[in-house]
């Protein structure tokens, strides 16, 4: 499998999630779910399909004071990597 | 109180600086159709799972969705619904069997589209630490028990819940 490279360091933990197939407001939701139980500065690698995710992963993150470091398109899906806490 | 909340993992800032805080969403959720259930639902679960906090003041009619023995089976109308799973004339659509079967199809939405069912969403609600008010004047006027409401419900009047909803950032009226 091709990844993507990134600007988080390969040290960082990072932890995938796929809600393919799922609607508002569970992606959001299963988002929350990882990332309130990841460390600061850990990474949540987010998969989704719902169009309305291009603009819910990014509010979310604003909301809880994450940090998107990335979204891009892979195989038809959008990935989202989502950085826990700010990255100040 | 019950506390039933799982605390969310960031700083709380609550009475500190203006603007620190956690931001707030109070919600009425005044209807007990299965469609009219799931905005409040949906806009709680996205609230605390941003950090907010959320409530909802369970009201009339929408106290039928924190009920034991209706929460699983609230139902869509076809009467007076143009929008609704089926639609039919409204001649058509006092006919027997037709609020079932308006009910059954938007089920089945639901369903292929892996979306929780009400009970689901109100546990994931819950466990997240959405605040459930349940009307105590609705309770006393549809003899309503405390004991018919799903655990974690907060019996409350209209002071209690405005006094809740006048530290809310947004308040919604479904």
């Amino acid at each position: 499998m091709t990844e993507k490279t990134t600007d988080i360091p390969t040290t960082v933990e990072v932890t995938d999630l796929d809600c393919s197939g799922l609607l508002c407001p569970l992606p959001v939701y299963q988002a929350a779910l990882v990332l309130n139980k990841l460390d600061d500065g850990a990474v949540l690698r987010l998969v989704t399909t719902d169009p309305g995710a291009l603009r819910d992963i990014p509010a979310m993150a604003h909301q809880r004071g994450d940090t998107l470091v990335e979204v891009f398109e892979e195989d038809g899906k959008q990935v989202f990597v989502v950085q826990k806490g700010s990255s100040q | 109180m019950t506390q039933t909340a799982v605390p969310l993992p960031v700083d709380d800032l609550q009475g500190k600086e203006p603007g620190l805080r956690r931001k707030r969403i109070a919600l009425v959720a005044s209807k007990g159709t299965l469609d009219q259930a799931y905005p409040p639902l949906i806009l709680a679960s996205t609230a605390v799972s941003m950090g907010w906090e959320a409530g909802i003041y369970f009201t009339f009619y929408g106290l039928d969705i924190l009920h034991k023995d209706r929460f699983e089976k609230l139902k869509v109308a076809s009467l007076a619904n143009p929008s609704g799973p089926i639609q039919l004339p409204n001649a058509l659509g006092a006919i027997p069997g037709a609020t079932a079967a308006a009910t059954r199809v938007m089920r089945k939405w639901m369903s292929d589209a892996r979306m929780p069912t009400v009970p689901e969403f109100l546990q994931m609600n819950r466990e997240l630490g959405v605040e459930f008010f349940a009307c105590a004047t609705t309770m006393g006027v549809m003899g309503v028990e405390e004991k018919d409401l799903i655990e974690g419900s907060d019996i409350a009047g209209a002071a209690a819940f405005l006094d809740y909803a006048a530290e809310a950032d947004i308040s919604m009226f479904v």
